[in-house]
């Protein structure tokens, strides 16, 4: 028995219905793509299914008994996911379609703001080499609008941010420090608090990136130093189509409108409008209602597990996947070796095998991983490699699975006649 | 494994496709070249620089040499490698066929028969056609090729390599 996994393991997989069915030749599922999208729990598919069976209408403007059910079950799914990072207000929490869009949020509402938050030339916005493209891109495009200048983390050998010119980089220009928590490739867990306080000391304002975070760390949005923070709805065992972006009042109060649309006026005249309060400010239009139902019971599910406890789980998998990687001839793990200071997110190479091919090979005998570039072309091109394969678990995986992963990653070395 | 899957999975990877990722023909960039482009899959982040050299003969316009530098997984390497086979030394008019036959094949969802007297050890793909994910792959380069040909054939002129892209 391994130290750390989730004693109800086995309960646990049956709330997966997914995690039961099996592939082509009969081969039976071996989910190892978590970080990609997570699986969904019964309960969180029976949540949607009956808000659209019994409780559909839109919300915040129907003046109808289906109307008032919806709009309660969506500010109830605002409230859980409150409860769910410790936001100070449920006002603070904002409902997008993805954590792209919720960073995108930011940068161009950054690019319109006006008084202490405005961006202009001389002013700097600070990431990391480790970001996903959808914490790069953004941020390039604001700081080309504006003439600000980007500046970024390097990484070490080992796969962690370079802080040893910490304040140097982090200065009297810098407006924005924005970084990932958890890193979707290398998986290495950044120590955002410690950055943050650097951040605050020179006036800048801290965004985090939790996509990876949120599925699988306990979140505290006030220690953790954030004041933007930005997740998505399906690695956290919710549905697609619906992601979260929290803020402190005092930014989102001072930032301009995102789209502009139904639901986030106060009054529009033909002249001009003015605007609702938050969170509605920045959700013009009709939301994804069942996906904000489905997402309310999807962190209630994991509250009900206990994050502490998935952590403890994502580590012990991890810890065993490391070992058993490490018994594969050839293959070489991206990142840091030691599973503590990690998510559950494992990047790898094999002498002498494309990680298509591997993927390929896997995926005959019902493996499921990821293979290329997981939208961190610069991790990877720090560390002179074009794509890798990636196994990422989440808090149904089995010691069982690795053991797969791991005979099955022997097996493609066969294949391809390697060593 | 159940003999299902491995069918599959061999009938993707041919023997043939194996032996031109190990040992890939034509590699490596040359000159002279009236063109070059840089093509990659979003995807995965497979890359192809080609080039092509195209010469006048007295029987049209001749494919004398393409030559390319890649990075990429099994089915994209060989395929390249099996492009160059085909094409080198061929009219562009039966370069350009070679490269329909073969994206028919690609696109076939895997119900076209492949003619061996057109496509060679092109027809060991025929089995990755069964495999969506994986026919851009194939494609990749003799997407490129394409792309490079009709520029220089769009640009009579193009003989300075400087100049082209």
């Amino acid at each position: 028995m391994i130290e750390g996994l989730l004693p109800e393991l086995e309960v646990i997989r049956k709330d997966f219905p997914i995690l039961e069915r099996t592939l082509a030749g009969g081969q039976p599922l071996v989910y190892l793509d978590s970080a990609n999208t997570s699986q969904k729990p019964q309960c969180v598919i029976d949540a949607m299914v009956d808000h659209l069976e019994r409780h559909n209408a839109n919300v915040a403007r129907a003046m109808h008994q289906l109307g008032a059910e919806a709009s309660e079950a969506f500010e109830d799914a605002r409230d859980k996911v409150a409860s769910f990072i410790k936001a100070p207000s449920r006002d603070e929490v904002i409902f997008t379609k993805n954590a792209s869009e919720a960073l995108n949020l930011v940068a161009n509402t950054l690019a319109w703001a006006t008084g202490d938050l405005a961006i202009g030339p001389g002013d700097e916005v600070v990431i990391t080499e480790m970001e996903h493209h959808s914490n790069i891109v953004p941020w390039q495009l604001l700081t080309e609008r504006k003439g600000a200048t980007l500046r970024w983390f390097g990484l070490t050998d080992d796969g962690r941010l370079d802080l040893s010119d910490l304040d140097r980089l982090i200065n009297e220009r810098t407006k924005v420090v924005s970084l990932t928590w958890v890193s979707n490739m290398l998986g290495t867990i950044n120590p955002v608090a410690e950055i943050a306080r650097r951040a605050h000391e020179v006036g800048a304002i801290v965004v985090v990136d939790a996509a990876q975070a949120a599925p699988q760390l306990p979140v505290d949005v006030t220690e953790v130093g954030a004041d933007l923070l930005a997740f998505t709805g399906h690695k956290v065992v919710g549905p697609t189509g619906i992601g979260v972006l929290w803020g402190s009042r005092r930014v989102l109060e001072q930032l301009p409108p995102f789209l502009g649309g139904g639901e986030m006026i106060e009054t529009v005249r033909m002249d001009r409008s003015t605007y609702a309060g938050i969170p509605h400010k920045f959700e013009a239009g009709t939301p994804p209602i069942a996906e904000a139902v489905g997402l309310g019971a999807a962190v209630d599910y994991l509250a009900a597990v206990g994050m502490e406890a998935v952590h403890a789980h994502e580590q012990a998998i991890t810890g065993y996947a490391l070992e058993g990687l490490a018994t594969v001839p050839g293959l070489t793990v991206l990142g840091p070796q030691d599973a503590a200071s990690r998510g559950g997110a494992i990047s790898f190479e094999i002498d002498g095998v494309h990680p298509h091919d591997v993927a390929q090979v896997l995926d005959s005998r019902g493996i499921a991983v990821r293979a290329g570039h997981h939208c961190a072309k610069p991790a990877h091109a720090r560390f002179g490699v074009q794509s890798s394969s990636r196994m990422s678990s989440y808090l149904y995986t089995t010691p069982a699975e690795i053991d797969a992963l791991v005979e099955g990653l022997l097996y493609t070395r066969s294949y391809f006649k390697v060593g | 494994m159940t003999s299902a899957a491995n069918q599959d999975l061999d009938a993707l990877y041919q023997e043939i496709i194996l032996d031109h990722y190990k040992n890939p023909h034509h590699k490596g960039l040359r000159d002279p070249f009236e063109a070059e482009v840089h093509h990659v899959n979003p995807t995965c982040g497979d890359e192809v620089t080609l080039r092509v050299h195209l010469t006048e003969g007295p029987e049209g316009t001749v494919v004398s040499d393409v030559s390319y530098d890649s990075v990429g997984c099994s089915i994209s390497q060989a395929s390249t490698s099996v492009l160059t086979d085909l094409v080198i030394g061929k009219s562009t008019d039966e370069a350009f066929e070679i490269h329909q036959t073969f994206l028919t094949l690609m696109q076939g969802k895997g119900t076209v028969e492949p003619d061996e007297d057109v496509l060679e050890d092109g027809i060991a793909f025929a089995g990755v056609a069964k495999f969506p994910a994986r026919v851009k792959c194939a494609l990749l380069s003799w997407m490129a090729f394409k792309d490079a040909a009709a520029q220089v054939l769009a640009d009579p002129n193009a003989s300075n390599p400087e100049e082209s892209k």
